[in-house]
């Protein structure tokens, strides 16, 4: 049987690792308190919605309603996320509280 | 630690805030002058929130550490320092071996930056600093008159008096925001960096990038970035790859393209995917870096506050260097040193701290970003990313390919074809070359 060289994967490719796998690989203090509020009634307007490919932890998701979902457990802490937002009052952002958020081991 | 930081009873000399380089540093200078200061660190530990480009030239610390590299954490000595421009099939790469720089007092290394700065910051302990951990500043306490004299914190009884504040609380720099100094968002003037580290075993990476024992590789890259202004990285740890992308926020935010799928495409390059065979994911990490430089710099000093390291856009990012460390350690340094002067000279105020940015104009510090006070502008701009580095390759490329029978086009024509083949206008290019010529003269 022919194999088609196109179906054949170069030796060197590395094995895909899935966003949650990438994340696994990340070490997480989640406080009990919510660093990033957003306001999904402003959100609403946003015609960019930029955050929702921006954060590099893809934390941001478009609700069916045109709104923003967020979950903050898994946050690099960077702020993409409000430097790239242009919606006045969508994004309330502050540090974790001392101790909490992202651990890198590597950065 | 204590829950209570008994704030109130003591006036500290200084107050710091983040242990990064530039806070450790700062804290540093001030200990070793014999000046009492507290170092507040948001996280469990120094480092524990930064990430950054890969390597640390840390000649800056010559004077008030002698013989750092003994005891520094170091991952490796950069002795091979590689340029690539590329496209998603080509890539031309200039490499410098230099062995001088694997002997001390050595020139760019390696390291983790939980490792680093908990190691800098360490050392401002061991000289009379005191750290306490697992603390947000979260405001500037003010007098009657407006000046600032110390910092709220999230524990209780935590608010801390100082003759000073030293904001070193990185890109985000909430202090520095509250003060006025920054803006409150400035997508135009920040790039976000995303890196993989990927474990290999020391003796394949030193194989497959030959290296010998403890020598280590540094690549830039251009025009890995989808046409987004910004470039890529990869370093040598001693028994990992780093590999990471660096883009323009505003950039990133108009193309809708994921950060990690940019990653995805270094990693399948054919100039880098060969190296990173049979890795392992070890850790993935993001953060923004500042790359305004000289001219979105704040003003770094009000009465009674400071700002030193990213916080005050103390980046280098001028395309063939790129350097931050070293420059926070720097702004750190001498933010020590101002602070010790004017509180001999009992004047903490604007005026009183004034030194410390003129103190700096004399060094590379300011002198540096003075000079490359054009390069953000020049490395983030569209045409060098979306046209350039695909002209370039191309033009490479055809120099090379062989094309008998017909004879060796010549480079004259070569080029002209080249640069009509990538909508490159002669004019533009030649704006573009007078800039950078003067940028980097």
């Amino acid at each position: 049987m022919s194999v088609d060289p196109q179906d054949v994967d170069p030796p060197w490719r590395l094995p895909v690792v899935s966003f949650e796998d990438r994340m696994a690989t990340v070490e997480f203090r989640v406080g009990e308190r919510a660093h990033i509020v957003v306001d999904s009634e402003v959100c609403r307007s946003c015609t960019t919605k930029a955050c929702v490919t921006a954060c590099p932890a893809n934390l941001f998701a478009q609700t069916a309603d045109g709104g923003i979902l967020f979950n903050y457990e898994q946050c690099f802490e960077c702020g993409t996320c409000y430097m790239v937002c242009n919606s006045e009052g969508a994004l309330t952002w502050t540090y974790p509280d001392g101790g909490h958020g992202v651990v890198f081991r590597n950065g | 630690m204590p829950d209570n930081l008994n704030g109130e009873d003591e006036v500290w000399d200084a107050v710091v805030v983040g242990a990064g380089p530039a806070g450790a540093a700062a804290a540093l200078a001030l200990a070793q002058a014999g000046r009492s200061v507290l170092m507040v660190e948001r996280g469990p530990f120094p480092g524990s929130k930064n990430v950054y480009g890969g390597v640390v030239y840390a000649r800056v610390l010559d004077e008030v550490l002698p013989q750092w590299w003994l005891e520094a954490p170091v991952q490796r000595w950069v002795t091979r320092r590689s340029t690539m421009i590329m496209t998603g099939h080509q890539a031309l790469t200039i490499d410098i071996r230099a062995q001088k720089w694997g002997e001390a007092p050595y020139n760019g290394m390696t390291t983790y930056r939980p490792d680093f700065d908990a190691w800098l910051a360490g050392k401002a302990v061991e000289a009379g600093a005191e750290l306490v951990t697992s603390t947000v500043a979260t405001g500037l306490i003010r007098d009657h008159h407006g000046r600032v004299c110390g910092v709220h914190t999230d524990r209780p009884g935590g608010d801390l008096r100082a003759r000073v504040v030293i904001a070193c609380d990185g890109v985000n720099s909430f202090l520095a925001k509250e003060a006025g100094l920054l803006p409150a968002a400035d997508s135009a003037h920040h790039t976000l960096g995303v890196k993989e580290v990927w474990s290999l075993p020391p003796e394949v990476i030193e194989e497959r990038y030959a290296l010998g024992p403890r020598e280590g590789l540094d690549i830039e890259m251009l025009g890995c970035t989808r046409g987004i202004p910004g470039g890529g990285f990869l370093y040598t740890g001693h028994d990992t790859i780093a590999l990471g992308v660096v883009v323009s926020v505003e950039g990133l935010a108009r193309a809708k393209i994921r950060p990690e799928e940019l990653i995805a495409d270094l990693r399948e390059h054919p100039a880098i995917a060969p190296g990173l065979r049979g890795a392992d994911l070890k850790e993935y990490a993001a953060h923004l870096i500042p790359e305004g430089g000289y001219r979105t710099m704040p003003k770094l000093a009000t009465d009674g506050l400071l700002v030193a390291g990213d916080a005050a856009g103390m980046c280098l990012a001028a395309g063939l260097w790129l350097e931050g460390v070293n420059f926070a350690i720097g702004s750190g340094l001498a933010a020590g040193a101002a602070v010790t002067r004017a509180i001999r000279s009992d004047d903490v105020s604007a005026k009183g701290l004034a030194s410390y940015r003129s103190s700096m104009e004399h060094t590379f510090v300011l002198a540096d970003h003075k000079r490359m006070q054009d390069a953000p502008k020049f490395v983030l701009s569209e045409r060098l990313h979306a046209q350039y580095t695909g002209l370039i390759c191309d033009m490479a490329e055809r120099i090379f390919t062989v094309t008998n029978p017909v004879p060796k086009p010549r480079m004259t024509a070569l080029l002209r074809r080249t640069v009509k083949d990538h909508g490159v206008r002669w004019r533009d290019l030649a704006k573009d070359a007078a800039l950078g010529g003067r940028i980097f003269r």
